[in-house]
């Protein structure tokens, strides 16, 4: 099954990740050649911070564009895996490796599949 | 289907039926489930070789083995079912298929091979909420009604079945394996399921109400899930002293609540009202766990609770075992509510003032701030230390936090005992 690994965490954490830097740098490294090895990573981007979000709707006709997230919430987020697991136990050892499960938060996602 | 298997008479056929439902609904499920992997459609052809039972069994004779008369008649009916929905015969293949490789062997990651089992451990899983775990478990395991689930749990029928429908599209649109997990994930998923299985016994023996009847079925379920899990997983000393635990604490039922519904404490609990069979069984589970020199909370609370049925009045409990006992708990489960308990234990063994230093450490450190018990369990010590003023204080604290009708009475009671120094 494929699933999105969705990154969620605090701005702050995401600014100024705990041990720095170069450590999370490595510690991504580290998980997306073990995921790619494993043979389940199949894509995956980290996003832009929240202020660099714009929201957009469309009421009645018109497109309404909102500066910012579509939900102001303390945890934002920051990037996303999009693997291919056995099933969701698989996909929650995956998520549990990411470096940011350790700050922040993974929601797990099935992908509707069509 | 085996029709051609040896038949025997028995009295009344539909006891019959009634005894399978009983004993094997949770297997039947869980077989179709596996099969054909579709929660739905394994309850409805569940149901539908029960009912196919009640017809036929009092014509033809009971089969010799009920359970697979049942999953042979339930399987065929889900391969009909599969054949007219049109899914396709690819997957009617596939339903044949797994059902013959099944039959040979069900094998799993961990070397256990039941299919109950694997229900337990998916209706269980962590990913699901625990309200919904608990309502899976009872409605697919146990083969209560949702409408029996919704009175339990005092929702409308409307909601029970809402959850229950969202717990198995979860399962199915999020991938929930239906399998015992691997032994690297076996002992947290373990610990899942007896807290699962605890919850469920603890809600049916939780204080009082309108719905005693009711909740009270939920203890039995409880108990005879335990059992399976016995059965089910005989090397896990645990599951052994969650049941024991179980059976120690059901044994005194009958004690808890006097003729009005009101609380009776342990000290004040007529002891000839505690259920022999019961505590004897509790205990020889407990000894059976013992050999395996693997403790865990289950069977060091089942300990405790052994000390207890086995003092023959309050004043010859031996509370030096029971604050040893809760010393070993409060290592492996360093929570609040265990550290309260190990000041009560301490309080009868070295003295109220003892006990109360300790409820006052948690206090200080603001655990538990809306517990009830703590609070009273205050009042309590602080009676017996002499400090009127304080105790009736901390009563009263505990009487606004009191959650239900009985505790409330009760707590009164001991305020008017605290100031009339009774």
């Amino acid at each position: 099954m494929r699933y999105a690994l969705l990154i969620c965490a605090e701005e702050s954490f995401l600014s100024d990740p705990p041990g720095g830097d170069d450590a999370r740098m490595k510690g991504y490294l580290a998980f997306q050649e073990e995921m790619a090895a494993r043979g389940v990573l199949l894509g995956g981007e980290r996003l832009q911070p929240m202020a660099t979000a714009t929201t957009v709707r469309v009421r009645h006709d018109d497109v309404v564009i909102a500066d910012g997230p579509f939900a102001e919430t303390k945890e934002q987020m920051a990037g996303f895996y999009l693997v291919d697991c056995k099933d969701l136990d698989e996909a929650i050892e995956v998520a549990a490796k990411i470096p940011a499960a350790l700050y922040g938060s993974i929601e797990v996602r099935p992908i509707w599949e069509m | 289907m085996p029709r051609t298997a040896g038949r025997h008479e028995v009295a009344d056929p539909r006891a019959a039926v009634a005894d399978a439902f009983r004993a094997d609904w949770g297997a039947v499920v869980a077989y179709l489930i596996r099969v054909t992997g579709d929660w739905d459609l394994a309850e409805e052809c569940a149901q539908d070789a029960f009912a196919k039972a009640l017809e036929r069994w009092p014509r033809d004779g009971v089969p010799r083995t009920p359970a697979a008369w049942l999953k042979t008649t339930a399987r065929n009916r889900a391969v009909d079912r599969i054949r007219r929905s049109k899914v396709g015969e690819a997957k009617v293949q596939e339903v044949a298929v797994t059902a013959h490789s099944a039959e040979v062997s069900d094998e799993n990651d961990s070397g256990i091979s039941d299919d109950r089992l694997r229900l337990m451990f998916t209706c269980c899983h962590p990913a699901l909420a625990v309200d919904a775990q608990v309502a899976l478990t009872l409605r697919t395991l146990a083969g209560l009604t949702t409408t029996e689930i919704a009175r339990a749990f005092l929702v409308p029928d409307e909601t029970m079945a809402k959850r229950l429908v969202r717990a198995k599209h979860k399962i199915r649109d999020a991938g929930i394996p239906f399998r015992v997990p691997p032994a690297h994930q076996l002992p947290d998923r373990t610990t899942a399921v007896l807290a699962v299985l605890f919850g469920l016994f603890n809600e049916g023996y939780s204080a009082s109400g309108g719905a005693e009847l009711v909740r009270e079925s939920l203890s039995t379920e409880a108990i005879r899930l335990a059992r399976l899990l016995v059965e089910l997983m005989p090397d896990e000393p645990e599951a052994r002293g969650l049941l024991a635990l179980m059976l120690l604490h059901d044994a005194r039922r009958e004690a808890r609540l006097d003729d009005d519904s009101q609380l009776v404490t342990l000290e004040e609990q007529n002891r000839t009202l505690w259920d022999d069979e019961r505590i004897t069984e509790g205990l020889s589970v407990l000894d059976s766990a013992l050999p395996f020199h693997r403790p865990g909370p289950y069977q060091v609370q089942a300990a405790i609770s052994s000390c207890h049925v086995t003092a023959p009045t309050f004043a010859d409990t031996d509370w030096s075992e029971i604050a040893a006992l809760y010393d070993a708990l409060a290592s492996m489960v360093p929570t609040p509510v265990v550290r309260l308990n190990r000041a009560v234990a301490i309080s009868h063994r070295d003295g109220a003032a003892a006990g109360l230093r300790l409820v006052d450490e948690l206090v200080a450190a603001g655990e538990l701030p809306a517990y009830h018990l703590l609070h009273a369990t205050r009042g309590e010590l602080l009676r017996r230390i002499g400090a009127v003023d304080e105790s009736a204080g901390a009563y009263r604290v505990a009487l606004d936090l009191a959650p239900t009708d009985a505790e409330r009475l009760f707590l009164q009671k001991k305020l008017v005992e605290a100031i009339f120094l009774l």
